[in-house]
């Protein structure tokens, strides 16, 4: 049904314009946080909750609630972009670098990749150094306010420069290795790597 | 020709709105001609697609409120305030313009008479619509399945096609309807007043011995609360089907 | 607003199989691969938007059929399924 236009439907998108070019290829503007789920919201005791760095690293290492949020904060904001279209402009997120958190297991030298887990478990891979260099984090605020659960709390991860499936919800670990693992969407036809700049959303891209 | 049938009905086409009529100030009711349609069973939706001069495009599932008739197929839209589809189709579009849908979709929420009964169909607010194309298809073909729709709604303004179901209802042929008014009555009303409960699912149904089919359809919240407590009260797990919408209403 | 919100039956993703399989999937029967538990694909719990449908068994969640059209492909993953059964169109 190429060609056919809905007379008079416009849609519920802000138009990119006066954005200065934060809106990348193929996206639209959202006010609103859509939520996305592919499965229920986990229920976390915080008594319970560990982040963990395993695989190929020289100190495997787990952090509680109490000893991740004793770490030195550091906050977000900026855009994000899911796959699905929409972009939301100036979100602010709250947690610690995953640098810090790297640089405490120390990644070994033949540690090319990681993938992300999560409370329920979702998976997505991710190459080691687009979450090292200030580019990603494990966030348990949003806008001032603690994560909400459908939005991923207690913690998600967070790697705004790709595209949101990457930015696991109810992230509990990741594990580094010498290879690219697909995870959840990326065994399901999305992008390995996932820029948004590039607009690598689905394998072939 | 199965095969044939259900290839055909993926595709998409363009149907044209032959009238957009309001039911209630939420709801507006779109009579629709699609040429080449392999007809429908009562309990099937069908997908609608928009698409705007840019391209972008929108796509939504609706229940089907007719019973099977020819080309003809009728869906029943409630308006969403933050809606970004729903205000398009019961605001915008009107008698001549083109749709773009395909369908009909879906096996497992369906009724036709050969499935027999007793028949419950529990109904939250924009769940009737699914439900109406079977008490419809009920009637239109003599079906003397007993049947029971239990119909809850906010108010009296809300409820869609309350005379129709009263008629129905008054012909004689095994359909009876209960409706329960959540948020306000009218003056004079000695009917329900409050959601759909174990006790009223007693009251209005048929006991778990008459072994009834049942259909639920509305919002999730609802649809959950209505097929535990049916189970809980003894209902056989398999014949109760369920159709969720999601959270508050399509 | 909670997950159990956002979650529909199986049969709100028969568009998408139906894109897929020539029989009507959410009739088909699955035995799920995490508890052994038999039920048609309608009445799987669905979760679904705009990269996929994800269908979870009733009883323990598992993800029984996971389903996506990413840039025009259909990718598909039943591991979640002992077994799928189709019967004949009536």
């Amino acid at each position: 049904m190429s060609g056919f236009v809905s007379r008079g439907f416009r849609g519920r998108r802000r138009p990119a314009e006066g954005t200065g070019g934060r809106v990348p290829p193929g996206q639209y503007v959202e006010a609103a946080f859509p939520v996305l789920t592919a499965g229920p919201t986990p229920r976390i005791d915080l008594a319970e909750w560990r982040f963990r760095v395993a695989g190929l690293v020289a100190h495997p290492r787990a952090w509680t609630w109490e000893e991740i949020r004793a770490l030195p904060p550091s906050t977000f904001t900026g855009d994000i972009h899911c796959v699905t279209k929409w972009t939301k402009l100036d979100t602010t997120f709250t947690g610690v670098s995953v640098d810090i958190l790297l640089d405490a297991a120390e990644p070994l030298p033949v540690a090319s990749h990681a993938v992300a887990s999560s409370y329920g478990g979702y998976t997505t891979n991710l190459p080691l150094d687009d979450l090292r260099g200030g580019k990603a984090w494990v966030v348990w605020e949003f806008d001032g306010a603690p994560l909400p659960p459908e939005h991923g709390g207690p913690a998600r991860l967070l790697v705004p420069h790709l595209y949101f499936w990457k930015s696991a919800k109810w992230v509990m670990g990741l594990r580094l290795l010498d290879h690219d693992a697909p995870g959840f969407w990326e065994s399901l036809g999305y992008h390995n790597h996932g820029d948004p700049w590039l607009e690598e959303r689905y394998w072939s891209d | 020709m199965a095969g044939r049938a259900v290839l055909e009905r993926l595709t998409w086409r363009l149907a044209r709105v032959a009238a957009a009529r309001a039911e209630t100030p939420r709801f507006v009711s779109l009579d629709l001609e699609v040429a080449g349609w392999p007809g429908h069973l009562p309990g099937q939706h069908l997908d609608v697609r928009l698409t705007a001069e840019d391209g972008y495009q929108a796509q939504r599932s609706y229940s089907i409120a007719s019973a099977p008739d020819g080309e003809r197929v009728t869906i029943t839209v409630e308006r969403l305030d933050d809606g970004e589809v729903s205000p398009y189709l019961a605001g915008e579009l009107g008698a001549g313009d083109l749709l773009e849908l395909r369908g009909p979709i879906g096996g497992y929420f369906v009724w036709e008479p050969a499935l027999g009964g007793p028949l419950l169909l529990v109904a939250g607010g924009s769940g009737v619509v699914p439900l109406l194309a079977m008490v419809r298809h009920h009637a239109a073909t003599g079906s003397r399945v007993p049947t029971c729709l239990l119909y809850s709604s906010r108010s009296a303004a809300d409820v869609l096609a309350s005379g129709e179901l009263e008629r129905l209802a008054a012909a004689g042929s095994g359909f009876a309807v209960t409706h329960t008014l959540t948020r306000e009555q009218p003056p004079g009303w000695d009917g329900y007043r409050r959601r759909i409960d174990p006790a009223m699912l007693t009251e209005v149904g048929w006991p778990p011995a008459a072994r009834p089919l049942v259909y639920v359809c509305g919002p999730t919240r609802m649809v959950e609360a209505v097929a535990t407590a049916l189970v809980e009260l003894g209902h056989d797990q398999a014949r109760v089907r369920t159709e969720r919408f999601g959270p508050t209403g399509g | 607003m909670d997950d159990h919100d956002l979650r529909v039956d199986g049969n709100a993703a028969a568009g998408l199989l139906g894109e897929v399989f020539a029989l009507e999937a959410t009739a088909a029967w699955t035995t799920c691969g995490g508890c052994g538990a038999i039920g048609q694909v309608g009445a799987l719990l669905a979760y679904c938007h705009g990269m996929g449908a994800v269908l979870r068994c009733p009883g323990c969640d598992t993800a029984v059929v996971r389903v996506a059209n990413a840039g025009g492909r259909w990718w598909l993953d039943l591991r979640g399924a002992r077994s799928v059964r189709f019967d004949p169109a009536p």
